[in-house]
């Protein structure tokens, strides 16, 4: 029983890292460009989210404002700053990027106050609901669980089977081609950048009844998420997806069950150390175990 | 023509002496003022502002010169921003760190350099024990003392098996320890999180089973917020209650918690509800500079400028005659917002701390002192401490 609950538990935390992991591995897969701020939109949509819903009372409304929101404020970064580092070094994009994380961390504060903000689960959401007999699990993590698949269908639906989503292929195998083909490859990667950072503020309002909405929410999960595409192959929404759920998996049955089998070997007291050493290791000790065996990550983009 | 020159020299020196005495004080506080954690420090820097404001610029009778640096949370920043304080500002006094990592790292070198240093949260046991030093005073508390009167309380209430919870680092492990120095009943569970987590759900889970009477949580800033709601969200707020000290529980925080905090009982050394003219006119001041509610880290600010002004009162503002001035600081000849307040043998508190219940009072959630844990508690370290 608990193992079932656990077990959800993990797929929930994995679907939340695949929605932030979704925008990033296309930017990088497809326009090659390493963007820390990913985290900084996850924090904006949030933030909108947490004011919206603050003012009229409404998640729904919360949420309509704040994907916009994170999709312009996506756009107009790309257009501003990030369009200039697409030749530049990786290096030149991690410090540019990094710059946009203190830039953003300190518009929030500066907007919103230090304070952090509240954010409430939908009242039709607020309950539990029994799974199994005997077993209740909180409904709006039931409901992040369906959002974040639903967004996994949509997402396959348009790389395969849309024109944008071929024309996304193609500009991530040769760019200068599609640009030859008469492609306006800068307007694509805008609006792919668009649609990445709306994924971080979707992450973000979902993420917010449940975690704290608070100046520098995105860092500590945006090394989780790169975790998540260096597992899954860079650029590979696929890979996202699968490398979301296992860093989800991992993490959450590491966190619930390690420090007990720690515990029946050596005694509580030494086992509540190591066991929770551990299980914030275990994520990592997948990775490396992952990229020894498949250097590319478990679906590597062809190419 | 010697000696003329040297009495000159001494005339000139003598000359400029009640002019230097009228130049202002120099205090340097390095605190969190950006990224996460910064509403600490600008609570801790807004209640410091307020007692030098509420002064007309001067503390204690003496024009103070007020130098604000950020540290973002980062203890080589902190070091840096202290090196330059003490060489280029020459700073006489230093205050404002509020993570006590960073306070490990700065505190000695302040004090080595024969500045006095007054911690306004902070309060790691390695400087109230072994490192203690006699130009370092702490206003606050030493870390463990909240934790402590919270095993203390549920002692008292008869609690006999609870679960416990903090992060996987040395605050949260000294927090563990300060509970369960007073706390005498069986333990459900013992879990280490780690430091920044944000989902609690396997922990949750994991502490349903265990079936406990009560939960015991350290889990400072966003942590706190997250698991809080998180454990509403599984429907635990009305089967198994929670406690802590008043940092998940603090104005700086209810507010992101919402109605899970609601009836919580948690543990602090001071309350906006104290009854005590000192702490009236503070409520009130904060109020009406800032336009909201003051917080526990706000008290704390205050109390350590207060602090300063009652030292600079009583030397007259001569921060050069060391001796004098640490003699001074010893006194804590002030009245403090908490009421009662003295230093032990090692410059920490000894102080009463109180039980406090989260109420909602006009639509606003805050705290209501609802009894006493400890009258004039010391903390454990006070013994090592050989000055």
């Amino acid at each position: 029983m608990l193992i079932v609950e656990q077990v959800l538990n993990g797929l929930q935390l994995g679907v939340m890292l695949f929605l932030l992991a979704a925008g990033l591995t296309l930017v990088l897969g497809i326009m090659n460009l390493i963007n820390l701020a990913h985290g900084s939109l996850y924090m904006i949509g949030a933030f909108v989210a947490a004011s919206v819903a603050g003012w009229t009372g409404s998640f729904v409304l919360g949420l309509l404002a704040a994907l916009p929101a994170a999709a312009l404020v996506g756009m107009a970064i790309e257009v501003v700053a990030l369009r200039r580092l697409y030749a530049r070094d990786h290096l030149d994009q991690v410090l540019a990027t990094f710059g946009l994380i203190l830039f953003f961390n300190e518009l929030v504060s500066i907007v919103w106050g230090p304070r952090a903000l509240f954010l409430d689960t939908p009242r039709w959401l607020s309950g539990a609901v029994e799974i199994l007999p005997g077993l209740p699990y909180p409904a709006y993590r039931l409901a992040v669980l369906a959002v974040g698949l639903a967004v996994a269908v949509f997402l396959a639906w348009l790389v395969r089977r849309t024109r944008l989503g071929m024309l996304i292929r193609a500009g991530a195998t040769n760019r200068e081609m599609v640009a030859a083909l008469g492609v306006n490859i800068r307007l694509l990667y805008t609006l792919v950048f668009g649609l990445g950072a709306m994924l971080a503020g979707l992450a973000g309002v979902m993420a917010g009844p449940i975690y704290a909405v608070e100046v520098g929410m995105g860092e500590h999960i945006l090394i989780l998420t790169f975790v998540v595409i260096v597992i899954g192959g860079i650029g590979s929404i696929r890979g996202a997806l699968a490398g979301a759920l296992l860093v989800g998996l991992v993490d959450t049955l590491g966190r619930a069950f390690l420090p007990t089998l720690f515990g029946a070997a050596m005694g509580p007291a030494a086992a509540s150390g190591v066991g929770a050493s551990l299980a914030s290791m275990a994520i990592y000790i997948v990775m490396a175990a992952v990229l020894a065996l498949r250097p590319r990550g478990l679906f590597p983009v062809h190419g | 023509m010697n000696k003329r020159l040297i009495a000159l020299a001494v005339g000139m020196v003598l000359a400029t002496s009640p002019a230097a005495a009228a130049q202002a004080v120099k205090i340097g506080m390095i605190t969190t003022l950006s990224g996460g954690g910064s509403a600490l420090g600008i609570d801790i820097r807004d209640g410091f502002q307020l007692a030098v404001d509420q002064g007309g610029g001067k503390l204690g009778g003496v024009a103070v010169e007020l130098i604000v640096e950020d540290d973002a949370r980062k203890p080589a920043k902190a070091t840096d921003i202290a090196q330059r304080m003490l060489n280029r500002d020459k700073v006489d006094i230093m205050t404002g760190i509020v993570w006590s990592n960073l306070a490990i790292a700065v505190v000695p070198k302040v004090t080595r350099a024969g500045v006095f240093y007054i911690s306004p949260n902070a309060g790691p046991s390695l400087l109230a024990g072994k490192g203690c030093h006699p130009n370092y005073f702490n206003v606050a508390w030493q870390n463990d003392n909240l934790h402590e009167a919270m095993g203390q309380y549920l002692t008292d209430k008869g609690y006999d098996n609870v679960y416990l919870l903090a992060p996987n680092y040395p605050a949260g492990k000294d927090a563990l320890n300060g509970f369960k120095r007073f706390y005498k009943g069986g333990i459900a569970g013992e879990v280490y999180t780690k430091l920044g987590q944000k989902d609690y759900a396997a922990e949750i889970a994991a502490l349903r089973a265990a079936k406990p009477d009560g939960v015991f949580f350290f889990l400072p800033g966003g942590m706190g917020i997250s698991f809080l709601k998180q454990y509403d969200q599984a429907g635990l707020t009305r089967q198994i209650p929670v406690f802590g000290p008043a940092f998940s529980f603090d104005q700086t925080i209810l507010a992101a918690v919402g109605e899970a905090a609601l009836g919580v009982i948690n543990t602090s050394q001071w309350s906006k509800d104290l009854d005590n003219p000192a702490n009236k006119a503070f409520v009130a001041g904060f109020k009406a500079a800032y336009g909201r509610l003051p917080s526990l880290y706000a008290s704390q600010g205050y109390d350590a400028a207060r602090l300063i002004g009652a030292a600079l009162a009583a030397t007259g503002g001569n921060v050069a005659d060391k001796d004098a001035f640490r003699d001074a600081l010893r006194a804590a000849g002030f009245e403090s917002v908490r009421g009662k307040f003295r230093f032990g043998p090692n410059h920490h508190p000894i102080q009463d701390i109180y039980v406090r219940q989260v109420v909602k009072e006009d639509g606003v959630l805050t705290n209501k002192v609802i009894g006493k844990a400890f009258t004039d508690h010391a903390d454990a370290y006070a013994a090592l401490c050989k000055m």
